[in-house]
């Protein structure tokens, strides 16, 4: 049985495209089937978060205006061969591709793939309705910012509004030396406010400004914030993984830790 | 940080979370301040009949309250309704049979 998963936020620059390079490559990674498709037409970014830039011969208008098949769009990734990517077309804009089309391409790709990823556009107009058409779950991205939670909170509305029901939020760069001084939300205050269930926070981790630099992603390593995608990525699948802590690694002991572990 | 900063005011996290909250409780029930203004007046309209109130001062807005049904909160209307002079009850009543 395959899951069809809508990654969105309704503001720009949360961390969607992160997000969905991530959870997809954990997934894979757990040796599922994944394809993740950039329903971001005109403003293709996910090849580049993936580091599959160079290898794009086809992209998503192609296949839904059938100029091409869909295995002949679908890049195989460096690292996991049971992991593709499905770009958008850069030169194209978001009316290009109908919401009924992109249906019919994920009916066509669920007989093949365990999980569908789709990476929403910024905004809740067209590439919102066009990503969200083939979806039954989404995972909300937001950070403890007021201006990204007011979207999220209308995108959650919209979600609903479009009998999507299966919807998760995801907290991201948290920063909790911020929150500590009471400078930032807590995660408690963010879950508390879209009253939508958490299924994972990550923390502001320099470590994915470096991975995505290098268009690798950052799940599967040690660092915090691939550690926090990783136990997203086994909640997705239903497994029961508890909250990390997300304040061990900036605690006075483990920094003298790791000056040392880095020597 | 000194003693001081104890007693300057609320962390900025907290102004955050205060502010969404009021925010989105407005969103959610797509209130315009059309909408508010309306209600204002009549609200103004209603009580004026019976007891003389300072309708600048009147402060009128959409927040949540603890509901014990379903041990969560429901949006609710509150109102700020400062009053000048009650009027006495015969007047009052006269004067709204009036109106």
């Amino acid at each position: 049985m395959s899951e069809v998963i809508v990654v969105t936020s309704g503001k720009g620059g949360v961390g969607k495209t992160t997000t969905t390079a991530n959870v997809g490559t954990g997934l894979a990674m757990l040796n599922k089937k994944v394809v993740l498709i950039d329903t971001d037409i005109g403003l293709r970014n996910l090849d580049v978060v993936m580091g599959l830039e160079n290898r794009i011969v086809y992209n998503l208008v192609d296949v839904v205006e059938g100029n091409c098949r869909i295995k002949q769009a679908l890049i195989k990734d460096k690292r996991y061969n049971n992991l593709y990517l499905l770009p958008s077309a850069q030169t194209r804009d978001k009316t290009s591709v109908s919401p009924e089309q992109m249906q019919k391409l994920i009916d066509e790709l669920k007989e093949e793939f365990d999980y569908i990823i789709l990476d929403c556009p910024a905004g809740i107009e067209q590439g919102f309705k066009n990503a969200i058409a083939g979806a039954s779950r989404a995972l909300v991205v937001t950070t403890p910012e007021v201006s990204a939670i007011r979207d999220a909170d209308r995108i959650i509305g919209l979600l609903e509004a479009n009998e999507i029901t299966k919807v998760d939020l995801i907290v991201n760069r948290i920063r909790m030396d911020l929150v500590k001084r009471g400078d930032m939300m807590t995660i408690d205050d963010v879950v508390d406010i879209l009253a939508v269930s958490l299924i994972g926070a990550v923390p502001d981790d320099e470590n994915i400004v470096i991975s995505t630099n290098q268009g690798e992603p950052i799940v599967g390593t040690d660092a915090l914030a691939g550690r926090a995608y990783m136990n997203i990525v086994k909640r997705i699948m239903g497994e029961d993984i508890p909250l990390m802590n997300l304040d061990t690694d900036n605690g006075f002991w483990n920094r003298i830790k790791n000056i040392f572990k880095s020597k | 940080m000194s003693v001081f900063d104890l007693f300057k005011k609320k962390n900025s996290g907290t102004v955050a979370k205060d502010r969404l909250k009021l925010l989105l409780v407005s969103d959610r029930a797509s209130c315009s301040p059309e909408i508010m203004e309306a209600i204002k007046n009549d609200i103004i309209k209603v009580i004026s009949k019976y007891m003389e109130i300072d309708s600048d001062g009147l402060d009128i807005q959409i927040t949540q309250t603890e509901s014990e049904e379903n041990h969560g909160t429901v949006p609710a209307i509150f109102a700020n309704i400062p009053i000048k002079t009650i009027r006495n009850g015969s007047d009052a009543r006269s004067e709204a049979k009036r109106n």
